[in-house]
């Protein structure tokens, strides 16, 4: 019975969001703290170095940390805010059960924990295995990525667990994996300031990844090009070299378009490709008709603008191209991805000094996140599920049978496929809220409604724990310890500052502690997340993501440690494919050749307009965190719909006005922000919002073949002027899904 | 004129990115926390995203003590010109109407000026002010000049000429190398409009 017990307006009064404004100890200075704990931010994939002062368990405030090498001191707002979390008054301390009619109702451990133990065993007994489905996330720390992996084959026997990194990551992770064979940024980002040519493609790093502007214009200074791709005309697209705005979808014609030239004007390494790579002849062949016009029209461009791209990448003599959920969130997206990483191997340069590439991970533990296991299709150190060999190796390290590790089970966009259809019956999720950050929302709510039974592990009421039966209080990052895989592969470590408030327990704890009662305490008897990442060593030997020389106190003495550090006594390595070694068997790069094609939904007479989502820079991911932090709230209060003049004025559409944007599948009401900046055929809407406020009402169910990643950047809608709504979720506060 | 061990404050508008670090973390400083004395324009958003941050410039003759009637702000033997002294100000706002770089704000709830003190509290003890600390574009910055100079293609200039009047500033700006002096014409100032940032012009082509 998955439905919120009472209304949503009264779910909100009592559970938030709500917003902290004033620090545990109130704004006054006087106040000295007993401790300042060295640790990272708990939001983006940069995981900056960020030091905590704490007062008699409580966090008080913060301090930079300028001694941390990545970041040298520097935050974005939400990195200064995020201490405004603890002491938080939506905070949930003790477990709680949901009573139809009066809400959720806290209970013992015991009573909760045995309901979620009891409905996993009914579940599974009435329906198979398979029917229990986990979901897990890219927040949450390695040590908890890995036992999320290991609880879903051991304890709980389904081979259906993902996580939220499904919805960040993966097209990158596969698109590398493909051509190099690792999924990981193959540089630090110190490779950055020492390029001569930049390209950023679907990335807003101002906003998403505020850090690298810093190493952007760095390099600017050193004389390098920056060229970025985005439909949107982003804070650092104002100040480059060549901007261009790229149609949603369109990537592949600038890239395809580039690599023509340059193949046209002797701009590639003849030498390098014969002997490091395979697929070229299929690459040349392929982007022979992708001539400046024909690659024009499809990336929505003036061919100049192609053209000039190559002149800047071609000739470079150092090249650096990042990339990011702009040209990864498509049903295209590996082949979009590919098609950017062709262009880095065609002109050699990568392995060495200010060569290279990255993907500027998204979430927290995006790197980390996606390498213990915690995705369907993989067992730790990055191995594969369906390998005999990796399958028996992580069968002796945790002691069972090879044939009782599950195989292949579905990915998230598929798992609720599988619930709206009535397969899957039961739920555990943590660290994720699809309710807001999965597509063609009305469709997830449905799935959601149809579970027999679901319980979510939240340190604060999601708006998807409103939907549990039970509701498991759980942890902030700086309330446990543990490690994460920051954007460049460097590993780190998150101290804890403080305890979990009342009766609120560690997540690695709750794991633990429902795998005991399914019978298998044997398994997760860890002391500390200590042993849990002593563990995870052993399970990524001898994996392309190989952490079994990574200490925790190696972690601290070399702030930090990249992976793979197969040994102790191993370095770690900053800077993968030095002396152009690769990770395929035969040691080469492997061209993919790729050829355009359209969206899952492109616009029509009906739905003119192209929507993309994205992210502001006060906010991260779904909300949960940043719409309870109220000078983050305060910077954008709720979301709004970019949208330029040309089209605005045709639509009868002034600043300010209430808007109707709306898709096939739903929609939003929000306030026009009429801006030059964007593209007259194009509006955006940012997504960390819920209810009648949430982009995802929006998007299109459609997940790439390969990596199953949703289009979240590409769908048809309308937009219409409408009076200011003023039903119950309108009325809410912004940061609950109300409109002002 | 260089206070803590040669350590000057620059900004760099271009790099600026709107992202508002620098009054989040001006509001954290001890002095003043709760309050941020930093202020960050949003230049003319319908056209551009263009943003930009300003702190108080610290003029070497500064026109907010000069005009203040009760001497209630002073500057330190660094150049610092500290935030008005409780027990002085009148709250009068002179300095508010005569600062030629819009700093001084007047708070009504205090009945006080209030601006920004370069972080005088943690300047002084050789740490960085906040918002150049935390500043995640390095719009902002607090180092050395020669560090400047071998890091950064621009030039770092105080000197500014509001019509007849020619300001010192302790704080510095970073322009192209060709400019040495900024002039600040009147007719800059009003309101207009600009197609640089247009995409859709951009998107005509040549």
């Amino acid at each position: 019975m998955a439905k919120p017990p009472v209304s949503i307006p009264e779910l909100v009064a009592q559970f938030g969001p709500s917003l902290n404004r004033i620090p545990a100890t109130g704004w006054n200075a006087e106040v000295e703290p007993d401790r300042i704990v060295q640790t990272h931010c708990c939001f983006c994939g940069q995981q900056c170095g960020i030091q905590l002062k704490v007062k008699d368990n409580r966090v008080i405030g913060f301090e930079p940390w300028e001694d941390f090498p990545f970041n040298e001191g520097r935050l974005c707002p939400k990195g200064v805010k995020r201490y405004m979390q603890d002491e938080h008054p939506d905070r949930l301390k003790a477990p709680m059960v949901r009573k139809d009619g009066t809400g959720f109702v806290p209970v013992s451990w015991n009573e909760a924990l045995e309901k979620v133990a009891s409905e996993i065993r009914r579940i599974q007994q009435a329906y198979g295995n398979d029917a229990f489905a986990l979901l897990g996330g890219a927040s949450l720390t390695n040590e908890k990525a890995y036992l999320m992996g290991k609880f879903a084959r051991v304890a709980v026997k389904t081979a259906n667990i993902d996580y939220n990194g499904r919805l960040c990551m993966v097209s990158a992770g596969a698109a590398s994996k493909k051509i190099f064979g690792i999924d990981r940024s193959a540089n630090p980002w110190s490779d950055i300031p020492l390029s001569q040519a930049i390209l950023v493609a679907g990335a807003n790093v101002a906003e998403c990844a505020p850090i690298t502007t810093h190493y952007l214009w760095q390099a600017r200074e050193n004389g390098a090009k920056l060229i970025v791709m985005d439909p949107r005309m982003t804070p650092i697209a104002r100040n480059a070299d060549l901007y261009i705005p790229v149609r949603s979808g369109g990537d592949i014609g600038v890239f395809n378009g580039m690599l023509h030239i340059m193949i046209q004007r002797g701009w590639i390494d003849r030498e390098f490709i014969a002997q490091h790579t395979t697929g070229w002849e299929q690459v040349e062949e392929t982007v022979r008709k992708y001539t400046p016009e024909y690659a024009a029209r499809i990336a929505g461009v003036p061919a100049s603008m192609i053209v000039k791209a190559a002149e800047i990448w071609g000739p470079a003599s150092t090249s650096f191209l990042l990339h990011a959920r702009g040209i990864e969130h498509h049903s295209k997206g590996v082949l979009n991805c590919m098609a950017a990483i062709n262009l880095v191997v065609a002109t050699g340069r990568i392995g060495r000094e200010g060569c290279g590439y990255a993907m500027i991970t998204g979430q927290g533990n995006g790197q980390g996140g996606r390498e213990q296991g915690q995705k369907c299709d993989q067992l730790p150190g990055g191995r594969d599920i369906e390998n005999p060999e990796h399958r028996k190796y992580i069968a002796s390290v945790w002691g069972v049978p090879e044939e009782s590790i599950p195989h292949k089970g579905l990915s998230m966009v598929p798992i609720f496929e599988a619930i709206h259809a009535g397969k899957i019956k039961g739920l555990l999720a943590i660290s994720c809220n699809p309710m807001v950050s999965l597509p063609n929302n009305s469709f997830i709510r449905e799935a959601c409604e149809k579970l027999e039974f679901f319980a979510q592990v939240d340190f604060f009421l999601s708006e998807t724990a409103r939907y549990a039966d039970v509701v498991l209080a759980g942890s902030l990052m700086e309330e446990d310890e543990g490690t994460t895989t920051n954007v460049e592969g460097r590993v780190i470590h998150h101290k804890k500052a403080v305890n979990p408030p009342g009766d609120a327990r560690a997540d690695w704890k709750i794991i633990c502690e429902i795998a005991g009662r399914l019978g298998y305490a044997e398994k997760f008897k860890y002391e500390s997340p200590k042993e849990i990442f002593d563990e995870l060593r052993v399970a990524s030997k001898g994996g392309v993501s190989d952490y079994y020389g990574i200490t925790w106190e190696r972690i601290d003495r070399e702030k930090g440690v990249f992976w793979p550090c197969p040994s102790p006594e191993h370095p770690g390595t900053p800077r993968l494919y030095e002396g152009n070694k690769f990770n395929h068997p035969d040691g080469k790069a492997h061209f993919q050749a790729v050829e355009w094609k359209p969206a899952a939904e492109e616009t029509d007479s009906e739905y003119p307009i192209i929507l993309t989502t994205g992210r502001v820079v006060s906010h991260y991911l779904s909300g949960t965190q940043t719409r309870r932090i109220g000078a983050l709230v305060d910077q954008y209060p709720q979301p709004v719909c970019e949208i330029h003049p040309l089209l605005a004025g045709k639509l009868g559409i002034s600043e300010g006005d209430f808007v109707k944007v709306e898709s096939r599948r739903g929609g939003v009401t929000v306030r026009a922000n009429v801006v030059k900046t964007i593209r007259p055929d194009t509006v955006f809407v940012p997504y960390h919002w819920p209810l009648d406020r949430a982009a995802n009402n929006m998007t299109v169910r459609a997940i790439d073949p390969i990596s199953n990643i949703p289009e979240y950047k590409i769908c048809a809608v309308r937009v219409s002027k409408v009076p200011a709504p003023h039903d119950a979720i309108a009325e809410l506060e912004m940061q609950a899904g109300g409109v002002r | 004129m260089n206070g803590n061990g040669g350590m000057e404050f620059f900004i760099d508008h271009s790099r600026c990115i709107g992202c508002r670090a620098c009054m989040q973390a001006c509001e954290e400083c001890d002095t003043h926390r709760g309050v941020s004395m930093i202020h960050l324009e949003t230049i003319m958003r319908a056209e551009s995203v263009q943003t930009a941050p300003q702190v108080c410039m610290h003029c070497e003759d500064p026109i907010c003590a000069q005009v203040c009637p009760a001497d209630a702000i002073k500057k330190t033997p660094e150049g610092v010109v500290l935030s008005s002294l409780k027990p002085r100000c009148i709250g009068c706002s002179n300095c508010v109407l005569a600062c030629p770089f819009g700093v001084p704000k007047y708070k009504a709830e205090i009945n006080q000026m209030m601006k920004c003190d370069m972080c005088y509290d943690r300047t002084s003890i050789g740490k960085r002010p906040m918002c150049a600390t935390v500043c995640p574009s390095g719009a902002l910055t607090f180092t050395t000049r020669e560090n400047i100079e071998r890091t950064r293609q621009g030039v770092a200039i105080r000197e500014w000429q509001f019509a007849g009047e020619t300001v010192r500033t302790k704080v510095n700006v970073l322009v192209p190398r060709s400019v040495h002096r900024i002039d600040v014409s009147i007719e800059q100032i009003g309101r207009t409009t600009t197609d640089e940032y247009d995409v859709a012009n951009l998107l005509k082509g040549d």
